[in-house]
């Protein structure tokens, strides 16, 4: 083991220059991944924020019995879609309607505004179909006078949502799967750069294993090396674009440990199946 | 020790390499194996170290036949053959003594006996003065020498040399092939592919004659100790 660590360092020294390439495009492969990434996660962080909001509120008539109403309350809170229930009164609704709108404030005036019953959906229960199923049920009282949730607006946020869903697993695919070629070839460029040392090592005695372990080191280490790089580019870009362009969450902690995982992991696929091929060849 | 029998390997394009060959190459025994470029020699020597399978026949190296031989069990076999070729094969960044401590370190060799062993086999091959010195400062002679020493270095049975002459002048030539004697002296079989015939009149040692893939000439079959 210490002498299979001490080729692999030997692999560094001997070709820094090589060394650096298969890192930095590694790097390159993951950083683009990596961008990728975060464009898909902070999309989906606004696009949540917005699904967050969708809403079905009941306007309640006037004089309608608070037990009534309360009952009700209790009745949709069971419904399966339903996350949560909140029931707005007159005197909340005008008060909300002066704090948001300010400049109307005079405008406002007791018994102006509905009560209402606002019903937010569970997460993942926001699809057209289903608010329109909530709204259906909540129209059946006979003591509310009309259902909102714009209907349109939520079709438009869904749609939006299955297109940016769509488009990410295949970028995302494609960005992984250009990644690993490119992070195969590089490792497979320095394995045949080494293909005579493998030989003479066969040539004495060494076993498969022997030869393969301090490939396997070096694979994972560029592998590190190069998810580190990427997450360092990655977070430039992140402050670049925070700067400049517009704020953007950056990866969480255990995100960024997945990805440095992953260049090790890369980089030991990448090694394993490079020696492996050539290992078998000769 | 070494023991063909029947053995013919053909390759997928250029035809037949070997046809039917048998011999029997004994313990301590020194053979050059002669004849064109292209008859055959290397074919024999990649079957005994097994880079090469025969296509039939059957190949016995240290008791091990090719027939059962596993993939597993081939790293082990090399261990006790020492092979030297034309072109040296040392690696360049490492110093003579590193490219001997390499054939000892990839096999296991404990880390305690590694110094002496090296020391000793550099002393025998004449290049003890010259154990830091990286390949490209020496000559092709000593590179030669530090070959060898790396295929003595794990106590081989049989040392094969692949024209271990070839790119040698006839000075460096006369002092590697005393070398390959007094190591066949010492008790190590050896077994010298090479077209130099120079060097096989001057010697009684056995002769096998190759041309076209086929054994054409024994010099040993008279002597029934050789053969079967």
């Amino acid at each position: 083991m210490k002498l299979a660590f001490r080729e692999a360092l030997r692999a560094f020294n001997r070709a820094p220059m090589l060394s650096m390439l298969s890192v930095t495009t590694i790097a390159f492969s993951l950083f683009a991944f990596g961008l990728f990434g975060l464009v898909a996660l902070n999309l989906r962080n606004a696009l949540q924020q917005v699904e967050d909001r969708v809403e079905v509120r009941g306007f309640i008539s006037a004089g309608t019995s608070p037990e009534a109403v309360s009952a009700a309350v209790e009745d949709v809170a069971l419904f399966p879609e339903v996350g949560s229930v909140k029931l707005v009164t007159e005197a909340q609704a005008l008060e909300r309607a002066r704090r948001e709108l300010r400049e109307f404030t005079d405008v406002f005036e007791e018994g102006l505004l509905p009560a209402s019953i606002e019903v937010r959906m569970k997460p993942g229960l926001r699809d057209p179909e289903t608010v329109r199923t909530v709204a259906k049920r909540l129209e059946n009282y006979d003591f509310i006078d009309d259902v909102r949730f714009g209907e349109e607006w939520v079709e438009n946020l869904y749609r939006l949502r299955n297109i940016a869903t769509g488009a990410g697993l295949a970028l995302g695919v494609t960005f992984a799967l250009v990644a690993i070629i490119i992070i195969g070839s590089t490792i497979r460029m320095a394995v045949l750069a080494r293909s005579r040392e493998i030989a003479i090592m066969r040539l004495v005695g060494a076993t498969d294993g022997f030869i393969r372990l301090p490939f396997l080191i070096e694979g994972a280490i560029k592998g590190t090396l190069g998810g580190l790089l990427a997450l360092v580019l990655s977070w430039i870009a992140v402050v670049v674009s925070g700067r400049w362009v517009l704020q953007v969450q950056f990866f969480e902690t255990s995100l960024i440990l997945a990805g440095i995982l992953a260049g090790a992991g890369i980089g030991l696929l990448g090694s394993a199946l490079s020696v492996g091929r050539h290992l078998k060849k000769v | 020790m070494i023991r063909f029998t029947k053995v013919s390997k053909h390759y997928a394009r250029g035809g037949p390499a070997l046809e039917e060959v048998s011999f029997n190459l004994r313990r301590g025994e020194f053979a050059f194996l002669t004849g064109p470029s292209g008859a055959g020699k290397s074919t024999i020597l990649k079957l005994v170290y097994v880079a090469e399978r025969p296509s039939a026949g059957e190949v016995r190296v240290d008791g091990k036949s090719s027939v059962t031989l596993s993939r597993k069990e081939i790293p082990l076999l090399r261990r006790r053959l020492g092979v030297v070729f034309q072109d040296f094969r040392l690696l360049d960044d490492r110093t003579a003594e590193q490219n001997v401590a390499f054939a000892l370190e990839v096999t296991g060799t404990a880390e305690s006996q590694i110094g002496p062993k090296v020391a000793r086999v550099l002393t025998q091959v004449g290049l003890a003065s010259k154990a830091t010195a990286l390949p490209h400062e020496l000559s092709g002679g000593e590179q030669q020498r530090v070959a060898i020493a790396r295929a003595l270095v794990n106590d081989p049975l049989v040392l094969l040399a692949d024209e271990p002459t070839g790119n040698l002048d006839e000075r460096s030539t006369r002092g590697i092939f005393q070398l390959l004697r007094d190591i066949n002296a010492s008790g190590t079989a050896v077994m010298m592919a090479t077209h130099d015939l120079s060097l096989v009149r001057e010697t009684q040692f056995r002769t096998l004659e190759m041309n076209r893939g086929r054994m054409v000439f024994d010099s040993a079959a008279d002597d029934p100790g050789a053969q079967g």
